[in-house]
């Protein structure tokens, strides 16, 4: 059924590309059903293999990067660029391997969709970031995500080589006792936090329950850590991003140090959770073969990946888009945000559909304080938009905050009375509502798979 | 007028659903009103002083961080935690923590000790987790009211013949999704499964236990935001 499966499929995305819709799901969806081993099957038409991501957190950018670093170096990718990343998304990237030219999937995977694909893929490489306190309706506990992603790494133990985050001790202690594993980590002291956030879930270790020592935390549970129960620590990373200088919204300086060389990198994009995401992906690309040089020139020319740090010129004002899906994400927009000089103009959207997580709990999560004096005018929005604007006023956010739930309606009032940039701040759905609504009124493209 | 005491019990591990929020808009209440708030915590291993406090805070935890706090609970505060619901302190249960007010959490073979400040049972039984935006109707002695919030919870618990629950179910799956009830209470003890940040999503509690606590009565505030929010996560669950 491949064939008639994947015909089917590919006339499902004509229509819906020409519809000028995504297109990211529904041919995955027809192909899975025509023919359930569509992925396994497609997968083995990839000659160079397969590479998967997956994290909590950056995915979508990290692999982004990443897909950019092996196009320089001359590779053919498949990709599932517009993150739809459980199995019907990735089936639907997989539509183009064809099996002739020398391509490389490379695949954004949803957490828990992990330990599936990995088996249908038999990836050559896999690269993982960070695990965060995340929609708990859906994904359950963090512990266990962390034990399905250790069988993962138990059952491609000597078949693919991990690439893991040594800062993460839930994700570096994968690593642990086997052989193909690069680790790659900060060392910068002078960007440690006071402690760890109140959101941090893997405080604990792993092995014997003692708690983490810290001697640094960079973000979140990521730092330097060392149990005194049981003496496991951070692994020493052989990828190191070091000297790192940030500069607001703007971006960040950091020197990625790698056996292969090391790159000075201009990184355009803020934040250091931005760091992690380039030092994972120069990680993974450098293991791949890529040359540094190479690494430091695509990342270096990087847009944002769809929603995260997307600049759209609306009129006079420029709306700056920051997805904001969980506690430890928001944490690090904020902090971003709070380096900024003028007092800031927001729109928040916070929906509670399916794919944002029902529950909206984790607003309460994220250090919202931050924004406590910075901002000049604060406009809510989406399902859940009263709720939102009651955490920023216990948040002790002082200025004026409006409440609307439409989203073109409120999107108009805070453009209407923002100074010059407009931050907007969607949770998932919110963002593909308003992404949506930017391009049927002409002032931002629409994206495809 | 005196100060609000709080005491948060384990706040690093039984924190999941953001129970922090709880704690902040008790205080951010208070001293809009002019009262002292106090927040003091009671971790692993830590002795408790049933008078330290006029409000005693639980939240949930992981399955693992449960089972340590557990035991812990049991060896290190339940004679406090009895002492202080005695005198009338008002003790907040929530989600996990509230499986743990009771006689045990039973999860196949083994059980979790509670502390057996009430008379409940909980028990892992097969079938999904109940999980979603629930709505019930309570009465704290000011007539019935709804709180709003939202469950997610793998044990079902079982209330003893005497013991009354918290609330009616309007919608969602309460204490064991069957009888139609949802939480405890007992005096000023309330447990309930509505987790996380409850008290931002339903104002009006957050002042009742505040007027428990203290034996007060309190002055209203200006909560067209909090009435808002309270409207949003009704409208969540359909009421």
């Amino acid at each position: 059924m491949l064939r008639a499966g994947t015909a089917a499929a590919r006339a499902v995305r004509a229509l819906s590309r020409a519809a000028r819709r995504g297109g990211t799901t529904l041919p995955g969806r027809v192909l899975l059903r025509l023919e359930p081993r569509a992925i396994e099957l497609l997968g083995g038409r990839l000659r160079d293999g397969a590479v998967l991501v997956s994290a909590t957190n950056g995915k979508t950018t990290a692999s982004s990067m990443l897909a950019a670093a092996l196009r320089r170096a001359g590779c053919e990718i498949v990709h599932n660029r517009a993150g739809s990343n459980m199995s019907w998304g990735v089936a639907t990237a997989l539509l183009d391997a064809d099996g002739r030219a020398r391509q490389l999937g490379l695949l954004e995977v949803d957490e828990l969709w992990l330990p599936q694909i990995a088996d249908q893929l038999d990836p050559r490489l896999i690269l993982l970031s960070n695990l965060f306190r995340d929609q708990l309706d859906r994904y359950g506990e963090l512990e266990l995500i962390a034990d399905r992603w250790a069988e993962v790494a138990a059952r491609h133990d000597g078949r693919a080589r991990f690439v893991l985050n040594a800062d993460d001790p839930l994700v570096a202690d994968l690593g642990r006792g086997r052989s193909q594993v690069t680790y790659f980590g900060v060392e910068d002291d002078s960007h440690a936090l006071p402690g760890l956030e109140h959101a941090s879930d893997s405080k604990n270790c792993r092995n014997c329950g003692s708690r983490y020592e810290y001697d640094a935390v960079y973000l979140a549970h990521m730092g330097r850590y060392r149990c005194p129960g049981c003496g496991r620590g951070r692994p020493e990373p052989q990828v190191v991003a070091e000297r790192i200088e940030l500069d607001g919204m703007r971006g960040s300086r950091v020197v990625i140090r790698a056996p292969a060389g090391r790159i000075d990198l201009r990184l355009p994009l803020p934040g250091l959770y931005n760091v992690y995401n380039a030092l994972a992906a120069a990680t993974a690309a450098l293991e791949l073969g890529a040359a540094p040089e190479d690494v430091r020139a695509a990342l270096e020319e990087m847009a944002a990946a769809f929603g995260r740090v997307e600049r759209i010129p609306v009129g006079e004002r420029e709306l700056l888009i920051l997805l904001v899906k969980n506690p430890a994400g928001a944490n690090e927009v904020l902090r971003t945000l709070a380096l900024e000089e003028r007092p800031l103009d927001l729109w928040l959207g916070l929906n509670d559909r399916i794919a944002d997580g029902r529950d909206v709990s984790w607003i309460w999560d994220a250090d919202y304080e931050l924004l406590a004096g910075r901002v000049r005018r604060a406009t809510c929005s989406g399902t859940r938009a009263e709720e939102m604007a009651l955490r920023l006023k216990y948040a002790g956010v002082d200025a004026e905050i409006a409440v609307e739930r439409d989203l073109g309606r409120s999107l108009d009032q805070a453009l209407g009375a923002a100074g010059g940039t407009l931050y907007a701040l969607p949770t998932y759905t919110a963002l593909l509502e308003l992404r949506d609504l930017l391009a049927r009124r002409g002032v931002a493209g629409r994206w495809s798979a | 007028m005196s100060a609000l005491r709080v005491c948060s019990l384990y706040p690093d591990l039984m924190n999941i659903y953001a129970d922090r929020g709880n704690i902040a808009v008790l205080r951010a209440r208070c001293e809009w009103r002019g009262l002292g708030f106090e927040l003091s915590a009671s971790g692993l291993g830590e002795p408790l002083d049933p008078d330290s406090a006029d409000l005693f805070y639980i939240g949930g935890g992981q399955d693992r961080d449960q089972a340590l706090v557990a035991r812990d609970m049991v060896e290190t505060k339940r004679e406090a935690l009895h002492a202080a619901a005695a005198r009338g302190a008002v003790v907040l249960a929530v989600c996990g923590g509230y499986q743990l007010l009771g006689h045990g959490y039973r999860v196949g073979d083994s059980e979790l000790p509670g502390i057996g400040l009430v008379d409940l049972r909980t028990v892992r039984e097969p079938g999904p987790r109940l999980i979603g935006n629930c709505a019930i109707e309570a009465d704290l002695g000011t007539g019935p009211r709804v709180i709003a919030g939202f469950e997610n919870h793998g044990g079902r618990t079982y209330l003893g013949a005497g013991e009354q629950p918290l609330g009616r179910v309007l919608k969602g799956f309460g204490n064991n999704g069957r009888d139609g009830f949802e939480g405890v209470r007992r005096g000023n003890v309330i447990g309930t499964y509505l987790h996380g940040p409850l008290l931002p999503k339903n104002a009006w509690l957050a002042d009742r236990l505040i007027e428990l606590a203290l034996g007060v009565e309190l002055e209203p505030l200006d909560d067209a935001l909090e009435d808002a929010a309270h409207a949003s996560a009704r409208r969540a669950a359909g009421v």
